[in-house]
């Protein structure tokens, strides 16, 4: 004899199903992830508070978490003291400011360019490059550090803000989300009644499709600002002028303790622009990642 | 011939060939749209890879010309070269502990997450996606395992009586190993996360409502019958992004502990390459280091990307 199945009755609000949910579940996961958020974000929270502590609170026993009397001396320091040294502080900030935009600014119009045609022109080969840039996501291109090297040597580029920049044009997850996010959020016929009306290809990428998908750009943005913001000591750029913030606030590090605390500003100085670019573009990068998906 | 060419073209009366070449005419401007990536790509992404297998099988080390040797540089890395199986080993160590785990931990994450009110949620995602935002912030866990008693760890462990010297966190072979795994696990929530997210945001509700008709009674059920399988493509991307990130991290044991660490321990083959193709010059042999590792980060991508696909079918 077979058991009657059991149904649990099914709860309803209104006409929407109520989904089944405990509170014990809901309280674990709530409690989980404020500890486990606590943990993530700790290391932070110190980076800043050391930042804001006096030299002499740097150096106490047993360490304090926070500081006694807070104040921002270090991140005066950083600006004061490093305008003395033989590249002025601005000097490094120009440079990291300027390879940063420079490069992104090149990444976004290629990467959208490309990403358009790979999207929405139907050309042979395609799919081919397509899938090339796919699977180049598969490797870091750390591991032939040495090639490009030579490569940027052959052509030239040594010690100049090319060398970093250029390089940066061409980033495969960049176009790889670009072109996902086109696919599916560039509708095909309002493209193709703009073709039948006469319009140029490149018109139609410039003034429909880009408008159309705001929030992919921001992605990029942040992706290609994110790494060229957090470079450090390129092994291309020998000269000390052209060199970048982050380079500079290791060779403080180096130095030793008595620049803890301004090395610790630097450090906040460079943690907290890419973070403050992500909560601006959080929602449109949400968005834009629902289509990173990859399809087999 | 001019007769031909105002004939209405059909694809019926075409070979493939031909229809290919006519394809490739009418978009021609689809060719210039990518030309300026591409060759930006190929000449700094497809071309060192290339590039690396063909010096591979040379001895160029910049100043003679080079021979071609065949395998010999191979030969030597398996066979003559027991640093480079140590550098392998820890690789290989890191990449088998630090893949899975980040790629578990982001997905839980992302799930917890979504679990939560809305309303919280753009600043919880934002929490645990901070680390890796803030890159180079890992200089900060050199200060909290820092060597002296002004050390987080070290000034509270002789405080609290838990140790009676200072010690040496980064620098003591033992805890090397842990320490830079969990301060890649604690950076590690990245792109893969936020694609993980996203895709949970993008599951239609109607879903869920259906399958609690069905019959599932928590969420338990919920995410293994509805919303893993939902969501394969992120899950692919998602593999991809953790085990290529799990493959590269060299840079995290140098900032925390110096390079070469302590007797190697925690010496990658992004080390290595380094090492032999940054300052020994032996561009041959980092070459084929380079080869190496690309083949093996491909092929484990693509044995993940099997084991994936077969998910749910």
């Amino acid at each position: 004899m077979q058991k009657e199945p059991k149904f649990k009755k099914l709860r309803t609000r209104g006409h929407r199903v109520v989904l089944n949910r405990s509170k014990g579940g809901d309280g674990a996961i709530t409690v989980l992830l404020f500890i486990a958020g606590f943990v993530m974000i700790l290391p932070l929270v110190y980076t800043i508070s050391q930042s804001l502590k006096p030299l002499n609170e740097l150096f106490i026993f047993p360490p304090r978490f926070l500081p006694m009397k807070p104040t921002l001396e270090n991140f005066k320091g950083l600006f004061y003291l490093m305008n003395f040294s033989w590249v002025p502080f601005s000097r490094y900030v120009f440079n990291t400011v300027f390879i940063s935009f420079a490069g992104t600014f090149g990444n976004l119009l290629l990467s959208s360019l490309a990403a358009y045609a790979l999207a929405k022109i139907d050309f042979p080969g395609r799919n081919f490059f397509f899938q090339i840039v796919q699977k180049s996501l598969m490797f870091s291109t750390s591991i032939t550090g040495t090639i490009v090297y030579l490569i940027v040597a052959w052509l030239g580029w040594m010690d100049s803000y090319v060398a970093v920049i250029v390089p940066a044009f061409a980033s495969s997850i960049g176009l790889y989300l670009m072109k996902q996010f086109m696919e599916s959020n560039v509708t095909t016929a309002i493209l193709e009644s703009a073709r039948l009306d006469g319009a140029k290809e490149f018109k139609i990428f410039w003034s429909i499709a880009m408008p159309m998908v705001k929030p992919a750009w921001l992605t990029l943005i942040m992706t290609s600002f994110q790494g060229l913001w957090q470079m450090g000591g390129s092994s291309y750029i020998y000269s000390e002028q052209l060199k970048t913030i982050n380079y500079a606030i290791g060779q403080m590090t180096a130095v030793g303790v008595a620049r803890t605390g301004v090395a610790a500003a630097g450090t906040v100085f460079i943690m907290i622009v890419p973070i403050i670019v992500f909560v601006v573009s959080q929602s449109n990068i949400i968005e834009t990642m629902g289509s990173s998906g990859m399809k087999d | 011939m001019s007769k031909n060419k105002a004939k209405v073209v059909s694809r019926k009366e075409m070979t493939k060939a031909q229809w290919t070449l006519h394809q490739m005419n009418v978009n021609k401007i689809g060719y210039f749209m990518i030309a300026p990536f591409m060759i930006l790509f190929f000449l700094f992404t497809i071309i060192p890879v290339a590039l690396s297998l063909v010096l591979s099988l040379t001895n160029f080390n910049m100043i003679e010309f080079p021979d071609f040797v065949f395998m010999q540089n191979y030969a030597t890395l398996f066979l003559d070269d027991e640093l480079f199986i140590t550098a392998l080993k820890n690789t290989m160590i890191f990449a088998a502990v630090v893949g899975p785990a980040s790629y578990i931990i982001s997905f839980v994450v992302a799930w917890f997450i979504n679990e939560l009110n809305p309303k919280i949620r753009a600043l919880v995602t934002l929490v645990f996606y901070a680390p890796s935002l803030s890159g180079n912030v890992y200089i900060v866990w050199t200060t909290l395992f820092s060597g002296d008693s002004y050390g987080w760890l070290n000034g509270w462990g002789l405080k609290l009586g838990l140790i009676d010297t200072p010690i040496q966190w980064l620098t003591t072979k033992e805890f090397i190993m842990p320490i830079v795994i969990m301060v890649a696990l604690w950076g590690s929530l990245g792109m893969g996360f936020l694609s993980f997210i996203a895709g949970l945001q993008g599951i239609d509700r109607s879903l869920y409502e259906a399958g609690a008709i069905d019959g599932i009674t928590n969420r338990w059920q919920e995410v293994w019958y509805i919303t893993l399988p939902s969501m394969k493509p992120q899950l692919m991307f998602g593999a991809v992004m953790s085990i290529t990130g799990a493959f590269g991290f060299g840079s995290i044991v140098t900032t925390l502990c110096g390079n070469p660490p302590t007797d190697y321990v925690g010496y990658t083959v992004t080390h290595h390459i380094e090492e032999y193709g940054g300052t020994r010059w032996e561009v041959g042999y980092s070459s084929a280091l380079s080869f190496l590792m690309f083949l093996i980060m491909v092929g484990a991508n693509m044995l993940v990307n099997k084991l994936l696909s077969k998910v749910g079918r």
